[in-house]
């Protein structure tokens, strides 16, 4: 099966998909065209796609003199508040799972790391993200660190377990037959522990990146002003409810987006396993 | 001459439960260097145990096993294993699965690279070179895992089950595969079997074992010519003679059972 070649049942299935969604905006647009609901509260879809047009495209027209075309057509708004909440979840969950990954790791292949470790983190890993945002403020103030590093806490806690699960589930028979042909040490590690956790890894960061988003939102309605988090909670200080459907409509495309490019990069990366045959 | 492999008043005694069970009991083997012996006997007689004692993964607790002149304390490649279940690496692809082995010795990528490709063709796996272990059949992945063992060039094979959970007709096949390669590149092999025929087919040499605790019953040499026919009429009385013996060892293993399921 050519996975590029075009399949009327795949361009079907797509189909069948966009009924549903279809279906809402027209009983939406119908809701609002009809008025059933007061656009102030519900304004209706054409109305938020201008907006979200409104909000994407830069405020000022283009002088070349100021800059290239390129900062200047990524000067909207929306772009700006974007790359600010993107740069949020990167730097954080890089951290948080960058800290996850080799404390996970030392504590799935070492009994003794677990033991020292594990009664800490079953402590602190029922606290959610949200309930340090006061400490956070207290410690870093406001504007990125806090929420950095709320960001960090959110995405530290899944990849952590889903190490440590990874690594303890590595099937035996793949020990005995790495030390049978000679492998020990770091390189029964890296070789042979490291790529059998991959596929647990994988989904630990998968769910890490999830909570990074969800954070993020939190966190800029809080302590920073930019990002999507900040300027859906700005519009509702100026009833702007179109503005906050497309900033809303925004973070949901952005989280698709990272999905896919997530599943992607798991289907690369676990080409050899098993469960992904009929993929 | 020395033998290959000497196994000393071998003991395991297993801590279950708050109980002990005597997986072995005073085994005393000495293996000729490329000798063929079949280990057999029902399930729960020590065989694999023993097996994996050899391999180093699990050290009796009396006695002691040597191979090639040195203490068996840990698994080492000259004792090369191939697993019922294949334990193919399934990360990588058939060619680095063969390649492990020689990569983590330190051999450049040239001498690596030109040993997979021999090994790749002495087993017929050339066309499959870079194809994950998930996309080939249980008889394929048997042989990646003897290529596997074969690039390390292990003077001692150790086969558990290996064609256990293959069809007739595949097992036959690698049975023959295994033979053309035993006589041409002179390994000492001990292979573990339930299979009274795949016995007598392979070995030079058979030892039953008893159940529970795992000793030896008996201790035969199989002077058929090669190729054996199992048609043929020597076969089929040492196959009448051996199935006596396992039979009475699966009867107490029954027994056994019985007994077990009745206490719980």
């Amino acid at each position: 099966m050519a996975a590029a070649s075009f399949s009327w049942q795949r361009a079907g299935a797509g189909l069948v998909g966009a009924i549903v969604p279809a279906l809402v905006i027209m009983l939406w647009q119908a809701a609002t065209s009809l008025g059933w609901v007061n656009p102030q509260v519900l304004p209706s879809p054409l109305a938020v796609v201008g907006k979200w047009l409104e909000y994407l495209l830069p405020l000022q027209p283009y002088h070349a003199a100021d800059g290239s075309w390129l900062a200047w057509a990524c000067s909207g708004e929306l772009i700006v508040d974007s790359l600010g909440s993107l740069y949020r979840v990167a730097v954080g969950f890089a951290i948080g799972a960058g800290l996850a990954l080799p404390l996970g790791l030392a504590m799935g292949a070492n009994a003794r790391a677990y033991r020292w470790f594990n009664p800490m983190v079953q402590l602190l890993r029922p606290i959610p993200p949200i309930a340090y945002i006061p400490l956070s403020i207290l410690w870093f103030g406001l504007g990125n660190p806090p929420a950095v590093f709320l960001i960090a806490l959110g995405a530290f806690f899944p990849v952590l377990m889903n190490t440590i699960a990874g690594v303890r589930q590595v099937d035996g028979i793949y020990l005995r037959a790495a030390r049978n042909l000679g492998a020990t040490g770091a390189i029964l590690f890296v070789r042979v522990i490291l790529p059998a956790a991959v596929p647990y890894i994988l989904s630990g960061v998968r769910i890490g990146i999830g909570t990074a988003f969800i954070v993020v939102i939190v966190s800029e309605m809080i302590a920073v002003n930019n990002g999507l988090g900040f300027r859906i909670l700005e519009a509702r200080e100026y009833f702007w409810s179109d503005k906050i459907i497309a900033g809303m409509a925004t973070i949901g495309l952005l989280g698709l987006a990272i999905d896919v490019a997530m599943n992607r990069l798991n289907n690369h990366l676990l080409r050899w396993h098993r469960g992904l045959e009929q993929q | 001459m020395n033998p290959h492999i000497l196994i000393d008043g071998v003991g395991k005694v297993f801590h279950t439960a708050g109980r002990d069970m005597v997986a072995l009991q005073g085994i005393d083997l000495a293996i000729p260097q490329g000798q063929f012996v079949c280990l057999l006997g029902p399930s729960g007689c020590g065989k694999s145990t023993l097996l994996n004692a050899v391999a180093g993964f699990a050290p009796p607790t009396a006695g002691t096993i040597t191979a090639g002149g040195r203490l068996v304390t840990g698994p080492g490649p000259e004792r090369g294993m191939v697993f019922q279940e294949y334990a193919l690496f399934p990360w990588m692809t058939v060619a680095d699965n063969i390649g492990f082995g020689l990569r983590i010795q330190g051999k450049g990528e040239a001498a690596t690279g030109a040993r997979v490709d021999e090994l790749l063709a002495m087993l017929s796996l050339a066309d499959f070179r870079h194809r994950y272990p998930k996309d080939l059949s249980g008889g394929m992945r048997q042989r990646v895992a003897i290529a596997r063992v074969l690039a390390l060039d292990s003077p001692i094979m150790l086969m558990d089950e290996p064609f256990g959970a293959l069809d007739a007709l595949t097992r036959r096949n690698l049975q023959d595969e295994l033979l053309r390669l035993w006589a041409a590149l002179n390994k000492t092999i001990i292979f573990v079997t339930h299979s009274i025929e795949e016995a007598i087919y392979l070995a030079d040499r058979i030892v039953v074992m008893t159940y529970r605790p795992g000793t030896i019953k008996r201790d035969l040499l199989v002077d058929l010519p090669r190729l054996r026919d199992p048609a043929d009429a020597s076969f089929n009385a040492l196959k009448r003679e051996l199935g006596q013996l396992v039979m009475e060892e699966q009867q107490r293993h029954h027994h056994d059972e019985l007994r077990m399921a009745a206490v719980d």
